[in-house]
């Protein structure tokens, strides 16, 4: 199937933008839109592109040769497009992200010394506030990123996002990140053990707190976040610079959805999000989508007459085709049975054809990628959903 | 195999996308429909298990939206003002408002403590037992381990104190076989699967929570036997639309040709689900319920589709 409108060529695309990041709810097909996305720009333009993923299925970490290096990013050689059926006139890069292993270079490279950094390291807190903090994922990934960027190695870099709750989350990151820091709260917090002076407007909360989680705790608590303070101004500067990336008219985005009812809600709430922020949506891409001969009339009819006259066509296939069809029972069940499946199917291309339309006429940027043959497992999967796309090449 | 419902608490989980919200409420209505009191609880308060059953968002106080079945949103400082009122007598509202959104501060930067509120609240009502059956809209399969792991964080982190008096009957409701289960729902592809899998092994290791079930959601029907897969085959082949269209009269090939378009993609989804599904059911404890739910072509969102699934549910829970 076509794109509806040809959104802008991979070239353009390649020539006017460098971060393209791709969003949507979960189990739509994020991850391997980004990396056929990145794939097919690798393939048609002389491009360097990254694609960093946060979390590929199995065999798709395979074909990109990412698993288990972190965040190094390793090339996927040409002979992989070679056995694609393809050659790529740029490089194709891939790399996994590591929140774990980001946030340990973020402290390293924010703390005043190395002594602090350790200190940071080895508190028991960190762990658990690197590893399940709000929205600690999201900002590591949109951090990670500026980091690529700012060191200027790819043209385009592809950037996966984590599975969200909701749109806002990962947009808001770097912005919730700086506010924590800069809060008045975490001062207030952190005095008593710098001064040992408790303060009066203190004191009910330490009462109450002492009461709940006991004063060793509360402790631990306090002196991460003291130690944490220590980055306040390099935290606060990148993560103002990270919200600025997104920003930036270099920087699009990519909505994935699949035509199911609450993805397509939810897709629509990304992108009423990208809105409000003034954020560029480039594409809004349907994944998984039937084809649009499923919602034909005169196949429904087809359908419909297997169905209602299965025995009578069963019975002239039987007369005129060959031994395999000679069963003439057997072959109306069949026929009954296909006819019944178009009908459930014909049911959900409808409702999708009129989900898509109204995506269309409000965005003129949509593609579609068709319900493919099986899992995408390799590198000519990945070229075939970019065909879909982005188009035939041109 | 309805011990799954004779249970006081579900956590119900998987992956973003494959229906747990809707599995959760299908279970409660279910539940509810044998004569139980139930409530359902959201943990990631969207009001979705309110907009499924298609009903009045709830707020953290439970609400009756079918007879014998309550909805209720989960809410971290509500949850801690409830707590506070209940356990330590702190008095006035007036005095929480400030220490609330301060805790809450410190337990957005320190985890444990927000899912202990969680998690809390809860077991607090199962310990009350003012419901037969408490069904949690629980949190995704990457973060449910942490959720459940919670009362056992706690007791690691914090030596003294009320919180860490008060997980030791927690964990006598989580670690009771009888009384708390987890149900993961999966869909059969590849990434659910995975994930499901993976989250299994973790509940064994890292939490005394046990998995009480798997539901596989929109599983493709078997659309032919044996022998019929041989005629649909040949039905496909060279020249055979054309040879069916003409048998029909008035048909063209193309239109044949997509309805049998149709019934090969039902057959491809089938076997590429059903190899997802063997990989899991080797992966797991043969005695373990694995529940099948059919893909539902109708409108997959709300009640009647709740409904259905509810009704799958039973078939395949009996009694």
């Amino acid at each position: 199937m076509t794109p509806r409108r040809a959104p802008s060529p991979v070239d353009q695309l390649v020539a006017s933008r460098e971060i393209v990041v791709a969003c949507g709810p979960g189990g739509v097909g994020k991850t391997t839109t980004a990396a056929a996305l990145a794939a097919t720009a690798a393939v048609r333009s002389g491009a360097k592109v990254l694609v960093l993923t946060v979390d590929p299925a199995r065999r798709l970490a395979d074909a990109l040769r990412v698993e288990g290096i972190g965040n190094t990013a390793s090339r996927v050689p040409a002979a992989a497009f070679t056995a694609a059926g393809a050659r790529a006139k740029g490089e194709l890069w891939a790399a996994m992200l590591d929140t774990k292993q980001s946030w340990d270079a973020l402290v390293r490279r924010h703390a005043p010394d190395r002594a602090t950094a350790d200190q940071i390291l080895a508190n028991p807190l960190y762990q658990n506030v690197t590893g399940r903090f709000a929205q600690s994922h999201e900002y590591i990934a949109m951090e990670r990123l500026y980091e690529i960027h700012a060191e200027g190695e790819y043209d385009l870099v592809v950037v996966d996002t984590p599975p969200t709750r909701n749109a806002l989350d990962f947009l808001d990151a770097p912005q919730r990140m700086a506010e924590f820091f800069a809060s008045g709260l975490l001062r207030w917090l952190v005095a008593p053990s710098r001064s040992r002076l408790v303060s009066i407007a203190s004191r009910p909360f330490y009462q109450i707190a002492d009461r709940i989680l006991g004063t060793q705790f509360l402790g631990d608590v306090a002196e991460f976040f003291l130690l944490f303070q220590s980055m306040y101004d390099g935290f606060v500067t990148r993560a103002r610079a990270v919200s600025a990336l997104m920003r930036d008219p270099r920087t699009t985005f990519m909505v994935v959805t699949t035509l199911e009812a609450v993805p397509a809600l939810e897709a629509r709430q990304f992108v009423a999000a990208l809105g409000e922020r003034r954020l560029h949506l480039g594409l809004l891409v349907a994944n998984k989508v039937l084809p649009a001969s499923f919602s034909d009339p005169d196949a429904a009819a087809v359908a419909e007459s297997f169905e209602s006259r299965a025995h009578e066509v069963a019975g002239v296939l039987a007369r005129g085709e060959g031994p395999e069809l000679a069963d003439e029972t057997l072959v109306a069940q069949v026929l009954q049975e296909v006819g019944r499946s178009f009908a459930n199917f014909e049911r959900v291309a409808r409702r999708e054809a009129e989900l898509l339309a109204s995506m269309s006429r409000s965005h003129e940027v949509t593609a579609t990628v068709p319900h493919l043959r099986g899992d995408v497992v390799d590198l000519s999967g990945l070229l075939e959903i970019g065909r879909h796309v982005f188009g035939a090449p041109g | 195999m309805s011990g799954l419902l004779d249970r006081k608490l579900l956590f119900v989980t998987g992956k973003g996308g494959v229906g747990k919200t809707t599995v959760a409420a299908a279970l409660g209505l279910l539940a509810s429909e044998r004569g139980k009191r139930v409530l359902v609880c959201e943990v990631d308060p969207k009001g979705d298990v309110a907009g499924a059953l298609e009903a009045e968002a709830s707020g953290f106080v439970p609400r009756e939206v079918a007879p014998g079945l309550f909805v209720m949103e989960m809410d971290t400082e509500a949850s801690l003002r409830e707590y506070l009122r209940l356990n330590l007598r702190v008095p006035t509202v007036g005095r929480i408002g400030p220490v609330a959104r301060a805790f809450d501060f410190v337990a957005s930067a320190a985890p444990g403590v927000r899912e202990i509120l969680t998690v809390g609240k809860l077991c607090y009502e199962v310990r009350e037992g003012r419901y037969d059956l408490v069904v949690v809209d629980a949190a995704t399969t990457g973060t449910i381990v942490g959720q459940l792991a919670a009362p056992v964080g706690i007791n690691e982190l914090v030596k003294v104190g009320a919180v860490r008096s008060q997980t030791r009957w927690m964990l006598d409701i989580l670690d009771d076989r009888a009384t708390t289960g987890v149900c993961i729902v999966t869909t059969p592809e590849e990434m659910p699967v995975n994930e499901a899998m993976d989250l299994a092994a973790r509940l064994e290791s890292e939490t005394g929570v046990h998995l009480a079930a798997l539901v596989a959601n929109r599983v493709m029907p078997e659309l032919f036997s044996r022998s019929e897969q041989e005629v649909f085959d040949a039905l496909s082949g060279a020249g055979r639309p054309a040879s069916l269209a003409s048998a029909l009269g008035d048909a063209g090939d193309a239109a044949v040709s997509a309805v049998l378009d149709a019934a090969e993609l039902a057959v491809r989804i089938r076997r590429s689900g059903a190899a997802h599904l063997e990989r899991l059911r080797d992966a797991l404890d043969r005695s373990l319920p694995l529940l099948y739910v059919p893909y539902l072509f109708g409108r997959a969102h709300g009640v009647r589709a709740v409904r259905r699934v509810a009704e799958s549910l039973a078939e395949e829970l009996g009694g």
